[in-house]
């Protein structure tokens, strides 16, 4: 029973590895660090995630996708609960993620989110040319989670997956 | 003393915790109306970043009393389907936002005194509210920053703009001293540690808006600001609250369960 609980959570978590952010789909859930845990019981299965953003409009969807997929691969029992606590940090995102941002043309998020470090200037390197010489156009950028800012060198503008 | 000795106080923050989504819901409606209106690109897209962010906050604290109360309760049912005179917002988040000026400096008093309350509110002994609390603390800080940095930017800019930004404090000033203010069921759920005392947060929220208003070239604000006749928070509102809810509310009181 134990060796096919375990069967079980190793093909759940490569199910979920196969699931992609709506809004940036070069990384996977698990890239972003919103998979915080897998119960598996018997024939049910529950799934914790946390939210990037409380007003994030891309976790309903996100919840939809991770129950279409996990029902498609016989998982017919699926349990999605959002958990608050501890709250969703970039620093729960893996380094193969940050990589793929960076290759997908936003600037990973730099440092770690402690203290109020993330409220300071940062030195955020340009994911086209990747000078330092850049500069903040918007705290805000396209979605709640980035920034705008812009190389000056190569001039082109940017997104940056802001700390948090 | 009272005839109507029905003392619905359980542990349980109900009250308390609608009041803290609806202060989030009404200021995040307000912003929201700044969609596609915004002066530039850039800060249309920030605002409505903003208003995405306390509506998210909202839903958390709609969900949690929803759960509290039982009896088939909703969080839609609690912010579609309430008259106005049982919502618990501070009347300074319903007020119209005027123009930019307004908008923003009525953001930076909500945004500062969301700052500090959150930092309180991690320590409550209710764990759904200490979890709601920090998350939203992270967004808030970036709603801070934002705020203050158009405060400075109005009030150290042009004369236009140092003008407008002091008529909004003249407008806005008399509303911050309800935020201080504790109503009955804040006071009921600070004595448990499960809220906030909101006296107890005044002086960073002074020292903070000081500050800001230093770099800001702008005149310290003086008085407590208490010159608020009605109290929001335990139902009494302005006509724009209804405003607000006539226009919020029209689909599902025209449509009961609608869903598409
Ligand atoms: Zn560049």
């Amino acid at each position: 029973m134990i060796l096919e609980k375990n069967i079980s959570l190793k093909k759940i978590w490569q199910i979920l590895e196969q699931i992609t952010d709506p809004e940036i789909p070069v990384i996977s859930i698990i890239d972003l660090g919103i998979v915080r845990d897998v119960h598996v019981d018997e024939n049910n299965v529950e799934v914790f995630i946390t939210p990037t953003y409380s007003g994030c409009p891309a976790m309903d969807m996100i919840s939809m996708n991770i129950r279409m997929a996990l029902l498609q691969n016989g998982f017919t029992n699926v349990k999605i609960t959002q958990q608050l606590s501890p709250a969703w940090t970039t620093d729960w995102m893996t380094e193969e993620g940050k990589e793929k941002l960076k290759v997908y043309g936003i600037a990973p998020p730099v440092g770690k989110s402690i203290d109020q470090k993330y409220l300071e200037e940062l030195k955020v390197e340009c994911p086209q040319c990747h000078s330092k010489n850049t500069k903040l156009l918007s705290q805000f950028g396209s979605t709640a989670c980035k920034a705008l800012y812009q190389c000056q060198d190569c001039k082109e503008p940017f997104d940056y997956f802001k700390c948090h | 003393m009272s005839e109507n000795h029905i003392n619905i106080s359980t542990n349980q923050p109900f009250n308390y915790c609608l009041h803290l989504a609806d202060n989030s819901l009404i200021m995040g409606h307000r912003l929201s109306e700044w969609t596609g209106h915004g002066p530039m690109l850039e800060q249309d897209i920030a605002i409505s970043n903003i208003a995405l962010d306390l509506i998210g906050q909202s839903r958390n604290f709609y969900q949690y009393a929803a759960q509290l109360k039982g009896e088939g309760t909703t969080e839609d049912s609690l912010a579609y389907l309430r008259e106005a005179n049982e919502f618990k917002n501070i009347l300074l988040v319903e007020l119209p936002n005027g123009d930019w000026a307004k908008t923003i400096l009525k953001l930076f008093f909500f945004s500062t005194y969301q700052y500090y309350l959150y930092q309180k509110l991690i320590n409550s002994s209710d764990k759904q509210l200490s979890a709601i609390a920090e998350k939203s603390l992270k967004e808030v800080t970036y709603h801070l920053r934002w705020s203050s940095e158009w405060v400075i930017r109005l009030g150290d800019g042009t004369e236009e703009s140092n003008k407008r930004i002091k008529n909004a404090l003249d407008e806005l000033w008399a509303y911050t001293g309800e935020m201080f203010l504790p109503s009955t069921y804040e006071t009921e759920y600070a004595e448990n540690n499960i809220g906030v005392d909101v006296s107890s947060i005044k002086i960073d929220w002074d020292k903070k808006v000081n500050e800001i208003f230093e770099e800001a070239t702008l005149p310290s604000p003086n008085g407590e600001g208490l010159g608020v006749r009605s109290f929001g928070k335990e139902g009494n509102h302005t006509q724009h609250l209804q405003a607000i809810l006539k226009d919020m509310q029209y689909l599902q009181r025209a449509y009961p369960g609608c869903e598409w």
